[in-house]
């Protein structure tokens, strides 16, 4: 993992007494709360239905057992006990004092976390494949290259007051875990045809209310530009994004409005006076400096156990059931890879208790070298867990309820708060993931749906990624009653694609029966192995609207 | 059912907890203290009153809410301001 | 009259912006639009006295490129704190197109952006707010570290990393 240097330190420490002064003038009235109001959100604060809310960062979803324990502190002594993990590899805690927060940033320094530019008009978190540096289909780490960009990226002089939000997301492999095509900019570490690894630059990907897969601008760019290419990306953005209507205001409109030819001639245009910059040379020291943290573990060497563990699944069909789910291949020999499923039913997903994260973090300790991470899907990961441990490991996760064996299937349902917590929403969105999860319950029925993904959002901001969802929904009001549009065949891998609407908005009772109807389609309808996406593609919307709708679905004028 | 009236809630600016603009002029956490308007002219003053409040930097985002009687009781009537008044409807422990 | 905060002091500022108004004061430094500046170039340069330019958000320095040795002054403008395209101007007017003259930002500036704005060139600030050079001596000493380089000279944390490592 990354260590703060001194530099890092004091950069912080310094942004964190800035906040605490405007939060000081903000609270005499010396400030107006629309002068205060991006000062906070670049701090990540916002002001939502209960409280304020936090939004921390946990870069490229890495972080300690050290860090996670300061979160369960935080969460009893300034929140209610629990935080949420985010679709952007963030948490966030609902109950914040504005008074307070100052001291919940020192306190989160302290163990090297920020919130720095976790919110406002500037690039926000940089978030990475989750299985980054262990999985075995990877080209390069990604990791190093995300700390070169959250560096370059925080308190940026020029691009500090962007029209917009601006994502950036970083892939190691060509199997894509972090919706690469769906951020401002994303990057795709891979060989050109000198085998050299390089980027390929995505542009002008997004949800929200006007969804955008990212095109490419570039197919392979050299290590060295990296820093000079996304300042070219900036500025041209910075200068021409629309500033008259912040729902115009992402890139991606910027970009569907020039054409990717012109914008690629604007930033190359760019690129040419900047490229050779000393300012934005990165020395091979301080990729170096920054690689070392990173270095693979001192992993034992051992071999791997496939017998122990088949003789284990055999004496436990639960065992099992989650190894089969939850357990993924290492590319080191003896090793596996460990989801940790944060999405039983009984809680929201994505949220964990200050007991839960110590209980995590004891684990992690014991298990998996001290280190975990977020996935944007809402769950944590144990990267180096010891195949003979597996067990053990996942004896005690069941025992905190965090090895519901659905990694990936039906009931890993990501779901942003929704109206039960944040000020923009329309609909809530949690009690709908709770309730589907509670009809398909068995680790069999799971196993059988395969591979599906569920996105719930609770308004068009889309934090719930419903766009890219296998199954979308999306909560919308209508006379003051919750309704919840489906939408089919999204995907956020590399095979990018966006859900079609399947009717006009149902009640929140209906959605599970909904589900169920989709699902029965699916498995009435697919070939042996198909899962649903491709499923879906082959057959199209009209067999699931119809077992949704009714046959006279395709006839009836949809009155949305 | 028809609406009771009106009543002011906003967030206070400390700690971002909803609270509502009480007859005495202070500002309270539980609805049922709440100043209720019983018509428009009384809303707007109460709500003249809460941006006062705001200008001092008492709260933010004075909201205007109907408000119905249930049951002996005061709610909001946009399910989004029951949400507020109430706590969020998951983790019910904690709201 | 105007006044300026340069080098954290607070300056009377001699300049008449006339930017807004449809005559000009018969004499003295005055700061004229780009619309002004294109429709009475040569009366301007006539007049004798130094010139200044205030450009707004959507208006870049590359449009005066050729005119820049005219100008003692060139603001621009921040129409809301929010647009941050000035930042862009003034690095571009600085660092590529070598204007050595005063950079001034006006408009809604705010002491919370004032080492931003330094940073990507600015260096004369009409400061909103009642108390301009208290403004500036509050937040003079916020940051010491940098992670990004500009044309201000100040090295970034990654080149005091490696001080004899340049590649």
């Amino acid at each position: 993992m990354y260590r703060y240097d001194e530099f890092d330190h004091t950069l912080v420490a310094e942004r964190i007494a800035t906040f605490r002064r405007q939060v000081g003038r903000r609270l005499s009235g010396d400030l107006t709360e629309d002068q205060f109001k991006p000062l906070r959100l670049k701090n990540g604060l916002y002001l939502q239905l209960h409280a304020y809310m936090l939004r921390v960062n946990i870069p490229y979803g890495c972080l300690s057992t050290r860090q996670l324990r300061k979160f369960a502190d935080i969460a009893r002594r300034y929140d209610r006990g629990f935080g949420h993990f985010t679709t952007r590899q963030n948490i966030q805690y609902n109950w914040i004092s504005l008074a307070e927060t100052p001291d919940i940033l020192a306190e989160l320094a302290s163990v090297e976390v920020n919130t720095m530019q976790s919110s406002g008009n500037c690039v926000r978190n940089i978030t990475a494949d989750q299985f980054a540096g262990r999985a075995r289909d990877e080209v390069e780490d990604p990791r190093p290259w995300c700390e070169l960009i959250r560096q370059w990226s925080i308190l940026h002089p020029e691009f500090s007051y962007l029209p917009r939000k601006f994502k950036i997301a970083v892939s190691g492999a060509p199997v894509d875990r972090a919706a690469v095509k769906f951020h401002d900019v994303g990057l795709y570490l891979r060989r050109n045809a000198a085998g050299e690894v390089g980027f390929e630059v995505i542009v002008g990907g997004g949800q929200g209310r006007l969804p955008y897969v990212g095109l490419t601008i570039r197919d392979w760019l050299a290590k060295d530009d990296l820093l000079s290419y996304l300042e070219a990306i900036l500025r041209i953005y910075n200068l021409g994004g629309r500033r008259d209507n912040p729902q115009k205001a992402r890139i991606k409109v910027q970009v569907n409005a020039l054409g990717i030819d012109e914008f690629r001639r604007l930033v190359d245009e760019e690129w040419a006076q900047i490229k050779a910059s000393p300012l934005l040379a990165v020395p091979a020291a301080e990729i170096d400096r920054i690689s070392a943290y990173f270095a693979p573990p001192a992993w034992e060497q051992i071999t791997d156990e496939a017998g122990l563990l088949v003789r284990q699944d055999a004496a436990s069909a639960a065992f099992a059931a989650w190894r089969r789910a939850n357990v993924v291949a290492h590319r080191q020999p003896g090793y596996a890879i460990v989801n940790l499923s944060l999405k039983a039913t009984s809680m929201a997903p994505g949220d964990l208790t200050a007991d839960q994260m110590d209980a995590v973090a004891d684990l992690a300790d014991r298990y998996t070298l001290g280190e975990l991470r977020v996935t944007h899907r809402q769950n944590l990961v144990f990267t180096d867990v010891r195949q003979k441990d597996l067990l053990a490991v996942w004896e005690a996760l069941d025992k905190l309820d965090l090895a519901t064996p659905n990694i990936g299937t039906i009931t890993d349902i990501v779901a942003c708060p929704g109206l039960d917590f944040c000020a923009l929403a329309n609909a809530r969105a949690i009690p709908v993931a709770q309730q589907i999860g509670r009809h398909f319950q068995s680790a069999a029925a799971l196993q059988d749906v395969g591979e599906l993904s569920i996105n719930i959002s609770g308004c068009m901001n889309a934090c719930g990624h419903h766009h890219v969802g296998n199954i979308g929904i999306l909560g919308v009001e209508k006379n003051g009653q919750e309704f919840y549009q489906l939408t089919l065949g999204g995907s956020s891998g590399a095979d990018a694609s966006l859900g079609d609407r399947l009717g006009k908005g149902i009640p929140a009772a209906e959605v599970p029966p909904a589900i169920e109807a989709i699902v029965g389609t699916y498995k009435q309808l697919r070939n042996p192995g198909e899962r649903f996406l491709d499923t879906y593609r082959r057959i199209g919307l009209e067999p699931f609207r119809e077992a949704v709708y009714g046959p006279d679905a395709g006839r009836r004028r949809e009155v949305a | 059912m028809d609406p009771a009236g009106q009543m002011v809630l906003a967030n206070r600016l400390t700690d971002g907890r909803v609270v509502f603009l009480a007859a005495h002029g202070g500002w309270v956490d539980d609805i049922a203290a709440g100043a209720l308007a019983p018509d428009a002219s009384t809303g707007t003053a109460l709500l003249e009153a809460a941006r006062r409040d705001e200008g001092r930097n008492v709260v933010v985002e004075p909201d205007l809410i109907k408000v119905r009687q249930v049951g002996g009781r005061y709610e909001p009537v946009a399910w989004r301001d029951v949400i507020r008044a109430a706590g969020p409807t998951v983790r019910t422990d904690l709201g | 009259m105007t006044t300026v905060v340069r080098d954290g002091r607070l300056q009377d500022d001699a300049f008449v912006d006339a930017s807004g108004q449809d005559t000009l004061p018969a004499a003295g430094p005055v700061i004229v639009s780009l619309a002004q500046w294109q429709a009475g170039r040569d009366g301007l340069l006539a007049r004798g006295t130094p010139l200044g330019i205030r450009l707004q958000s959507d208006q870049s320095p590359a449009l005066v490129a050729g005119d820049l040795g005219h100008f003692a002054v060139v603001a621009l403008e921040f129409p809301k704190y929010r647009d941050g395209r000035a930042y862009t101007h003034a690095r571009a007017l600085k660092e590529r197109l070598g204007y050595a003259g005063e950079i001034r930002a006006i408009g809604d500036v705010l002491q919370e952006q004032l080492h931003f704005m330094q940073r990507c060139g600015f260096n004369a600030f009409e400061i909103s707010g009642p108390d301009p050079e208290r403004a500036w001596a509050t937040v003079a000493g916020d940051h010491t570290v940098w992670y990004q380089a500009t044309g201000d000279g100040r090295a970034r944390a990654l080149d005091l990393r490696h001080p004899a490592g340049r590649r």
